[in-house]
């Protein structure tokens, strides 16, 4: 109840925070998943390369979030731009990882009559394994998004804005109803796009006729 | 210039085993023919050589005259049927898009051209004009593996290579694909190089049968050549029960 109540009491305030934290995510979102997407493909034509690159982004996720943030201000200042880069880079973890796996597992026997049928290697990867890699390729995309939405909250440590600038405000002043209102709405952003992002995915998989 | 293809001399081996020694051999243009074998024995690399999937160590191939070390491989390839055990069919594509896929791959078909295309490739292989806008996995094995001949000869190819192309369908869809295939054959005067490991239809299908054993061809010749004189036991036991 109390909660409700501070949602509609300071409601331009948390329509600010959301807002705001919308924008950080679907910048991070949008980065993280043309760069996973093109580096996934990338590696997913070159064996050797994709063991280094999937162990340098295996290593940079298990750097803690908070202190992966630390490490870029040095470099980037504070504020949106570091919080985007920080979200960027934990997010190309799953799209790079399920890019991959999903272009690695095309049945080889359906690759290969596409080649002996006389496609090239640009409408093999385009019409053939990309396709056949999508829901693979997308519950990854899912998951990034999910987890940038989630981790944005932490970014207002460093002075960037978003639901986080609530959660903050509320532990150094010792409001948590305040620390919870925010954290909800994270919580209800991150479930509303995943459920947006399943009915696309619901949707592509009837394009492709998987059921 | 009768040759639809020629081996010469082409050896072949995957790692340190030698799959493929010094063979050579040629088709006539219009020629059925069946190579049959144990598993292991080569045969599907040797198919896998005309269409370029499989490169020589040493030897050439040659396909209508060109010499595939010579010729890109991709634009041959669209002028050679291929079709495989279980069709392969892109479970992506609906049936038409399937039967329409070769042809697509050099210029982009209108709608038109891919519903009349498909309707007449459908009717080739014998199959209702309504199951064009289906997945794969709606359709029978049976059904899979006459859209998959039908995705094969969509580009009117001079040749059509298949591996093995009835293994996964059933004794009686079998037997009417084999009939269908045979009567294809007649119609369109294409010329087929075809694998399999069953005997009887070796028999049915082939003009010319050629026996494989450890990367050499062991015997050739047609059903009543073989039967009267195997070379040994090994084709003995091959053509056993006919």
């Amino acid at each position: 109840m109390q909660i409700i109540h501070i949602l509609w009491e300071r409601r331009e305030f948390f329509m600010t925070c959301l807002l705001e934290h919308i924008r950080i995510s679907l910048t991070a979102v949008v980065c993280a998943g043309v760069l996973g997407i093109l580096l996934g493909v990338f590696i997913s034509g070159h064996k050797k390369l994709a063991g280094v690159v999937l162990g340098v982004i295996n290593v940079i996720y298990t750097i803690p979030s908070i202190s992966l943030l630390g490490f870029l201000i040095p470099f980037t200042g504070i504020g949106n731009k570091t919080a985007i880069i920080a979200l960027t880079v934990y997010g190309l973890l799953p799209i790079v990882r399920n890019t991959h796996t999903g272009l690695m597992n095309v049945d080889a026997g359906i690759l290969e009559v596409a080649e002996g049928l006389g496609s090239d290697g640009r409408q093999i990867l385009l019409g053939i394994r990309i396709p056949l890699a999508l829901p693979v390729i997308i519950s990854g995309f899912r998951n990034m998004v999910v987890m940038i939405i989630a981790m944005g909250g932490i970014a207002s440590f460093i002075g960037a804005g978003g639901l986080g600038a609530a959660i903050y405000r509320g532990i150094t002043t010792y409001n948590m109803t305040l620390t919870a209102a925010g954290s909800v709405l994270i919580a209800l952003l991150a479930l509303f796009s995943d459920w947006l992002l399943a009915r696309i995915q619901k949707a592509v998989n009837r394009r492709y006729g998987i059921e | 210039m009768n040759k639809a293809i020629e081996i010469r001399n082409v050896s072949a081996s995957y790692g340190d085993h030698e799959v493929l020694r010094q063979i050579t051999l040629a088709v006539e243009k219009g020629e059925f023919l069946v190579i049959i074998g144990p598993s292991g024995c080569g045969k599907t690399t040797l198919l896998k050589m005309i269409n370029g999937l499989v490169l020589p160590v040493e030897g050439e191939v040659l396909v209508e005259g060109e010499r595939l070390s010579a010729c890109d491989l991709t634009s041959l390839r669209r002028r050679i049927g291929y079709a495989v055990q279980g069709a392969k069919l892109f479970p992506h594509l609906t049936v038409e898009d399937n039967i329409c896929y070769v042809p697509g791959l050099d210029k982009k078909l209108s709608k038109e051209d891919r519903r009349k295309l498909s309707g007449k490739m459908l009717e080739l292989v014998e199959l209702p004009a309504e199951l064009a806008k289906r997945f794969p996995r709606q359709l029978s094995g049976g059904q899979k593996q006459r859209v998959g001949i039908a995705r094969a000869m969509a580009a009117s190819p001079d040749i059509l290579l298949m591996d093995e192309p009835f293994g996964a369908v059933d004794e009686i869809t079998r037997r009417a694909l084999q009939g269908e295939l045979l009567a294809l054959q007649k119609k369109t005067g294409i010329t087929i190089v075809f694998i399999t490991h069953d005997i009887e239809e070796a028999f049915k299908l082939g003009s010319r049968i050629l026996i494989m054993k450890d990367g050499v061809i062991w015997q050739e010749g047609k059903k009543e050549e073989l039967l009267h004189a195997p070379r040994d036991g090994f084709v003995k036991q091959l053509i056993g029960g006919m």
